[in-house]
């Protein structure tokens, strides 16, 4: 696309310079509106609350100082409870992992029997798993708390991977159902006069392929399951609670001064899980959303 | 190595019937094409033999075995596709193997076969690249060796020359008949090529609509077609199909085409049936190199050629020969002439014509008389 666009011949006369500044300068206030926010988090988590109150909001911290993240990390009060958001993350860390890993794993089992071995009314199963992925997440709040009642799984760590593996599901099965419709059926027909069976298929042929679609799918759920908090407030009890409910918790309690630099730095630390798998795999998210369309 | 017989087999789609009672039998080592246009069912047939598509009626025999509910891997065939399949993440090596992986084959054991089918298809060289670094021809290859490595029963091929180009497709053409007559194995091969189905086949089955055409060897395909549209399908340029009347001239029967005395086209050893349609209308086939130019000498020994003077409208030089469309009682008809032989366009020349290799068909149903 960029090569294309620089062999054009570059536009002549004053009007277009002019128009061409002109978008700069609204691409760089956009950027700006974007990134000034997360400027403020990151100088204000180095600044001490001496700073914050006497300091100009956009100045660049005086003395650096790394107190509020380690204040953050693990003497924070959340609630009663003076850990810190150490605990909080180990459980994200604790319920996000199998939830991606299960959904992952059923998303792409799900969307290999809906191509590959397409059954009587595959179409009308897939329509309804689709469905599922319009589903606004209260709707299924007070069925899904009964559900974990009757499993026995309430307020439990085990309960939250349930609620995350079951409504990530729909999108799981969406994204490999549309990865697998392009991979040609021949290949699944000359493995099966091979002798593989449905999950020698699976295992040896389309999961091999799968790579650019597997990562899109744990990049959309590590982040979806990582930034949940609708979820993690309705069914995870006290110490159970994931870290966005923990981070609310703490910026919400209401004793003694506000500690801005450790609210930020309690921030900076909910959100960087998913900052971190973006950069490190965002050059196969984008390969991954634009695979199937490029090539057949 | 088997035989292979298919008896009335029907596959229906909900009400839709695409193959409508198939009857084929092959001897041991038999070549059998399927022949025929896109949508007539010859994939499905084949898909059928191989286990991928159910049998809505009817059997199917490898060895005497019925296979119709057997699994695909149990049946003993191997499939060459038209797309080769060949699995992307693994390389030629264990492409090749990969059949035998799955039937629980020992690692060593699988090495040697795998390296005889590459040295067999001379592709040793690729056994450690992936199918994305190979060309086409080799793709195809890969893809042939694969089948070959199990040495089953049945080889079965989708269109498998199809994606090359023409004159790769020419080579491998070549080499899938070198390796048939090496290996003797059964091969049920699917095409709408017709130079491949005659070149391969020991037999030729010409579909249409779902059903059999003609099951014959090339040869007799090519001179005695059942009916016109296998008389069509068949060859290039098609057989010329000429209207005219079948009528008698003393005690010879012949075919008068237009109104003209000249119009008259004695029958060389008529079908016994001829009789039957004196005075009716029928139509008259002959293929292109039937009408060559008048050679006094060539014409004295043989009877059965009729000499006819024809305008000549358009030559069409193909090198080896001349494709000559000539005018015969108002009817075009296209003659194979040799380059030598040319005639100006426009002239009119005397041309004959081999009525020992004459077809008669009925007009109503197309069939041959």
């Amino acid at each position: 696309m960029s090569s294309l666009t620089s062999a054009l011949p570059p536009a002549q006369g004053t009007g277009a310079r002019i128009a061409r500044w002109g978008l700069y300068l609204i691409l760089l206030l956009f950027a700006a509106y974007y990134l000034l926010p997360l400027l403020l988090m990151i100088t204000t988590s180095f600044k001490s609350p001496e700073e914050i109150r006497t300091g100009s909001l956009l100045s660049l911290p005086r003395d650096f100082s790394l107190d509020a993240w380690t204040y953050a990390w693990n003497r924070a009060c959340i609630g009663a409870d003076c850990r810190g958001m150490a605990p909080y993350f180990l459980n994200s860390l604790v319920i996000v992992g199998p939830a991606v890993v299960i959904s992952t794993f059923f998303g792409a089992l799900n969307g290999y029997a809906l191509t590959k071995w397409r059954f009587r009314g595959a179409n009308v199963v897939f329509g309804m798993i689709l469905f599922g992925s319009f589903l606004p997440s209260q709707v299924i709040l007070l069925p899904m708390a009964q559900t974990l009642g009757f499993l026995g799984l309430a307020g439990s760590a085990g309960g939250l991977i349930l609620v995350h593996v079951v409504y990530g599901l729909a999108f799981t099965t969406l994204f490999f159902r549309n990865y697998y419709v392009s991979i040609p059926d021949d290949l699944v027909k000359a493995a099966t006069i091979d002798g593989a069976g449905f999950f020698q298929i699976f295992t040896r042929i389309m999961l091999p392929l799968s790579l650019p679609i597997l990562v899109v799918t744990i990049i959309w759920q590590f982040t979806q399951i990582w930034n949940d908090f609708l979820f993690g407030a309705s069914f995870a009890a006290g110490g159970a609670q994931p870290v966005t409910v923990a981070l609310n918790n703490l910026v919400n309690t209401t004793t003694g001064v506000k500690q801005y630099n450790v609210d930020m730095a309690a921030a900076m630390i909910a959100g960087l899980p998913t900052l971190v798998v973006y950069v490190l795999a965002g050059k196969y998210f984008i390969r991954g959303l634009t695979a199937g369309s490029v090539k057949g | 190595m088997a035989t292979l017989s298919i008896n009335n087999v029907r596959k229906q789609y909900g009400s839709v019937e695409v193959l409508k009672g198939i009857d084929l039998d092959l001897t041991d080592g038999e070549f059998l094409v399927l022949l025929g246009p896109s949508g007539c069912g010859k994939s499905t047939l084949l898909n059928m033999i191989a286990g991928l598509e159910t049998i809505s009626a009817g059997e199917i025999r490898i060895d005497q075995r019925v296979v119709n509910e057997v699994h695909p891997k149990d049946r003993d065939i191997a499939m060459v596709f038209q797309s080769y399949a060949l699995y992307p993440n693994m390389t030629v090596a264990r492409n090749i193997g990969f059949s035998l992986e799955m039937r629980g084959q020992a690692k060593a054991e699988r090495e040697g076969a795998i390296r005889r089918v590459a040295r067999l298809l001379q592709i040793e060289h690729l056994l450690d690249r992936k199918p994305a670094q190979l060309s086409g021809g080799q793709r195809q290859r890969v893809a042939m060796g694969r089948a070959l490595v199990r040495d089953p029963k049945v080889f079965l091929f989708d269109e498998p020359l199809s994606n090359l180009d023409a004159k790769l497709r020419v080579d491998m053409r070549t080499e899938i008949k070198k390796l048939h007559q090496r290996l003797g194995t059964t091969v049920v091969y699917v095409t709408h090529d017709q130079i491949e189905a005659m070149t391969l086949a020991s037999r030729i089955a010409i579909m249409k609509e779902g059903v059999v055409q003609q099951f014959a060897p090339p040869q007799e395909v090519y001179e005695r077609p059942a009916n016109m549209y296998v008389a069509s399908f068949i060859g290039s340029p098609t057989m010329n199909f000429v209207r005219g009347t079948l009528s008698a001239e003393g005690d010879r029967l012949g075919i008068s085409v237009g109104r003209e005395r000249s119009g008259f086209l004695p029958l060389f050893q008529a079908p016994e049936q001829a009789g039957n349609w004196l005075g009716q209308e029928v139509i008259l086939g002959i293929r292109p190199e039937a009408i060559t130019c008048h050679d006094p000498a060539i014409a004295a020994g043989n009877p059965a050629l009729v000499k006819v003077a024809c305008g000549v409208n358009v030559l069409e030089p193909t090198g080896a020969d001349t494709i000559t469309y000539v005018e015969l009682n108002g009817h075009e008809v296209v003659a194979r002439i040799k380059p030598s032989d040319r005639v100006a366009e426009g002239e009119t020349a005397d041309f004959m014509i081999d009525m020992a290799r004459a077809n008669l068909f009925d007009p109503k149903t197309e069939q041959r008389i």
